[in-house]
C-alpha cells in the first residue's frame, strides 16, 4: 500500500493506469458484446492467403473486391457459411453460365475453402461456419426434426427427400447422404432459389433436429427395397406398363404355345 | 416429280394382290376351301416312355419349387424380426423379412402354375378337337308358347279392361320414386353458408356449429403470427430479406377441436421481399402497401384445388404449386403467370403491434382456396 502511494506521482504512473483502464476495457467488452457472426478463427494469414485464391478463382464473376459484376453477386455480408456451402458441393466456382449451379466434383481442399470463407466474412458480419455440435445429427430431435422437415422443407425436397423440379428448369436438389454440415449451412444461407432459414426462424436447435431426422432417415434405409427414385406414380406406373405387362405378355403367349 | 409408268398387272415378274388365291384365272374365289387344321406334330412325351417319364420330372420339380418357396416364406416369417435390414445388390437396403416372405410365397405360387401349365402341355392329350356352332334360335314351338303365355297371363290380369287399377298402379310406381329422389338431392350434406369465405384470422369460431343455420360467427381481432409447427411468435426485424416462415394464426395450433380443419384454410406463407423488387402495377402497389416493409403474407392454399402453395423461389420471387404447377409472381399480388390456376393467391394484410411483432390488420379479404359455387367472383 505503502509502495503504491509512494509511487502514485511517478510520470509512469499516468501511463500503466492508462494501460490498465484499456486492457480491463477491452477484455470486459470482448467478453460481454455481443459476438458478431463471423468465422471464429479467422486469421490476418488466413485473409490474405484467401483474397489471393479468391483473385484467382472468383473475381472473373463475382469482382476483384467481392462487391458483385453482372455475372455474379455481390459477395458483402454472405458470411464464410455461404462459401463453406457453395465450395464444399462444388458448385462454386462455376462450371458455366446457367439457371442453377449444379453439385460437381470439389477441387479445392478445405484449407483453401476456408481461407476464402475468411476473406469473405472479412468484408461484412454475416453467418459462420456452423458448430460441428449441430451439424453431427447427434444432438438432436428426430421427432420434432420431421415435423419441421414436413413443413418447412418437404414441398421443394420431397418427402422422401429425392427433390424435385422448381420453375423454368430449376430444381431442388435431393438430399441423400448429405453432410450435415452442408444442409445447416444451406438452411442458413439460403443458396441461389432456396429461402433463408435464419435462427429466429429456425432456431440452431431447429436445424439440428431437421439434421437429426434426415440422418435417421437416412440409417432406417428403405424398407420396401427398390425406391425407383422416390419420385411417385410416375416411375412406379412406367416400371409396372413395361416390365409388369411385358411378364404378362410373355406369359400369355407362352400358355398359347403349343406343346410340340 | 418425274412421272412413272405402271406396268400392266399381266406383265411378267408383276405380283398380285390376289397372288396365291387363284392363280389360274387371277381372280378371287367364289367359295374359300377350309383350309382345315395344322398336321399334328407328336411331342417327345408322346412318342417314348423316356420322353414322358423326363416331363413328369420336370412338372414334379416344378412342384418341387413352390414347395422351397413356401417353406423358405414360412422359415423367413419365425427367423427374422420386422427392423432386421439386408443389403441386397441392386436394391439396397431392404428389410429381409419382407423380401424373402415375397420371393418365397412369390416362388410359391408361381411353382404350381408353371408346374400345371408344364403338365397341361406335355402330359394331357393334345389332339385338335372342333366343336361345330349350332345356331341360337329357340323353336319355332317355344316361341309360339311363350307368345301364348304372354298373352294368356295379360288377359287373365284384367289389366286393359280395368282402367283404374292401371292408373293407380302407375301412380303408386311413379310416386315410389320420390324417396329415392328426394334422398340423392337432399342428402348432399349441409349447405357450406359462411363456412369457406371464414377462417381463423376473421378470429375463433364463436357458436355451436348448428347454429344461425350453420352460419359462423367469428369477430376479427389483430392475431399474432406464430411459425408452424413450433408456434413462435415472429418480430418484424427478425425476417431477413429472402426468408420464408409458414405461417398460422395464434391460438390455431392449440385448438381441441376441428384444429385440422381450421388449418386448412387459415395456412399463410410469409416472406421478405426488397419492397423495391414489388411490381409497379396496381396489384404490385397494392401487395407492397398491405406488407409491412416488404414482408407480405399470402394465403398457402391453391386457387386451383387446394394444394398447399409453399415453393417459393428467393431470386424469381416465383411461387410454385407442386400439384398442377400453377406459378404465382409474388412481386406482384401473387398474379398467375403459369399453370391451371384461374386467381391470385389472397393476401393477408400485417402490420407489427406495440410490441414489434407481426399481426393481422385485417381478415383475408376474399375467400382462400378453390371457386364453389356460392363464392362471389
Amino acid at each position: 500500500m505503502n509502495a503504491l502511494a509512494r509511487h502514485r506521482r511517478h510520470p509512469a504512473a499516468i501511463a500503466l493506469l492508462l494501460l490498465l483502464g484499456l486492457i480491463v476495457t477491452g477484455t470486459a467488452y470482448s467478453a460481454l458484446a455481443p459476438k458478431a457472426a463471423t468465422a471464429a478463427v479467422a486469421t490476418a494469414d488466413q485473409v490474405t492467403e484467401g483474397h489471393q485464391l479468391f483473385l484467382t478463382n472468383c473475381a472473373t464473376c463475382h469482382g476483384t473486391g467481392a462487391l458483385g459484376t453482372d455475372k455474379g453477386p455481390n459477395l458483402a455480408g454472405v458470411g464464410a457459411a455461404a462459401v463453406d456451402f457453395q465450395m464444399n458441393t462444388g458448385r462454386m466456382p462455376m462450371a458455366g453460365p446457367g439457371v442453377q449451379a449444379p453439385r460437381n466434383v470439389v477441387t479445392y481442399t478445405q484449407e483453401q475453402i476456408s481461407a476464402i470463407a475468411a476473406y469473405v466474412a472479412s468484408l461484412a458480419p454475416g453467418p459462420a461456419v456452423p458448430d460441428a455440435a449441430l451439424t453431427s445429427g447427434e444432438n438432436g430431435n428426430a421427432g420434432t426434426g420431421g415435423m419441421i422437415f414436413r413443413t418447412n422443407c418437404s414441398m421443394c425436397h420431397n418427402s422422401a427427400f429425392a427433390g424435385g423440379a422448381l420453375t423454368r428448369g430449376k430444381y431442388a436438389p435431393k438430399l441423400h447422404e448429405m453432410d450435415g454440415k452442408i444442409i445447416y449451412e444451406a438452411m442458413l444461407t439460403g443458396p441461389q432459389s432456396m429461402p433463408v432459414f435464419n435462427d429466429t426462424n429456425l432456431s440452431p436447435q431447429a436445424k439440428a433436429d431437421v439434421i437429426a431426422y434426415l440422418k435417421s432417415m437416412h440409417e432406417e434405409g428403405n424398407p420396401g427395397g427398390m425406391a425407383l427414385g422416390s419420385l411417385g406414380p410416375v416411375p412406379e406406373g412406367l416400371v409396372a406398363w413395361i416390365f409388369g405387362l411385358g411378364l404378362l405378355i410373355g406369359g400369355a403367349y407362352w400358355l398359347g404355345q403349343k406343346g410340340a | 416429280m418425274t412421272n412413272y409408268e405402271f406396268p400392266d398387272a399381266n406383265s411378267p415378274g408383276v405380283v398380285r394382290l390376289d397372288d396365291g388365291h387363284s392363280p389360274a384365272e387371277g381372280t378371287l374365289p367364289a367359295v374359300f376351301e377350309n383350309p382345315g387344321l395344322p398336321p399334328h406334330v407328336h411331342r417327345m412325351s408322346d412318342e417314348s416312355e423316356r420322353g414322358a417319364k423326363r416331363a413328369e420330372k420336370q412338372v414334379a420339380g416344378l412342384f418341387g419349387l413352390s414347395m422351397v418357396g413356401t417353406l423358405l416364406a414360412l422359415f423367413a416369417y419365425f427367423a427374422f424380426p420386422t427392423d432386421h435390414r439386408s443389403w441386397i445388390p441392386g436394391l439396397g437396403t431392404v428389410s429381409t423379412i419382407n423380401l424373402l416372405l415375397g420371393v418365397g410365397i412369390g416362388l410359391g405360387l408361381l411353382g404350381i402354375g408353371l408346374g400345371a401349365v408344364h403338365w397341361a402341355k406335355t402330359l394331357m392329350p393334345d389332339h385338335e378337337t372342333v366343336e361345330m356352332r349350332h345356331p341360337m334360335r329357340s323353336s319355332d314351338d317355344a316361341r309360339a308358347e311363350f307368345v301364348d303365355v304372354m298373352r294368356s297371363g295379360g288377359e287373365k290380369s284384367q289389366l286393359f279392361r280395368r282402367p283404374l287399377i292401371k292408373a293407380s298402379l302407375g301412380g303408386a310406381m311413379a310416386l315410389f320414386s320420390l324417396p329415392l329422389l328426394v334422398q340423392l338431392i337432399g342428402s348432399m350434406g349441409p349447405l357450406p353458408r359462411n363456412r369457406l369465405s371464414v377462417t381463423f384470422w376473421d378470429g375463433p369460431l364463436e357458436n355451436a356449429e348448428d347454429a344461425l343455420g350453420g352460419y359462423e360467427h367469428r369477430t376479427f381481432q389483430p392475431v399474432r403470427l406464430v411459425t408452424d409447427p413450433e408456434g413462435l411468435e415472429i418480430k418484424a426485424a427478425d425476417v431477413t430479406i429472402g426468408s420464408v416462415y409458414h405461417i398460422l394464426p395464434k391460438g390455431l395450433l392449440e385448438l381441441e377441436e376441428n384444429m385440422l380443419e381450421e388449418k386448412a384454410k387459415a395456412a399463410v406463407l410469409l416472406m421478405r421481399l426488397d419492397p423495391t423488387d414489388f411490381k409497379s402495377t396496381e396489384g404490385g402497389r397494392k401487395a407492397l402497401e398491405w406488407s409491412y416493409n416488404g414482408i407480405v403474407a399470402y394465403s398457402k392454399i391453391c386457387t386451383h384445388v387446394g394444394c398447399p402453395v409453399g415453393l417459393y423461389e428467393r431470386t424469381t420471387h416465383h411461387l410454385l404449386c407442386p400439384c398442377h404447377q400453377s406459378t404465382f409472381d409474388v412481386t406482384d399480388d401473387c398474379k398467375v403467370i403459369f399453370g391451371p390456376a384461374k386467381r391470385a393467391l389472397p393476401q393477408l394484410k400485417i402490420t407489427v403491434d406495440a410490441e414489434g411483432y407481426l399481426v393481422a390488420a385485417q381478415p383475408f379479404m376474399e375467400p382462400v382456396g378453390p371457386s364453389f359455387w356460392e363464392r362471389e367472383s
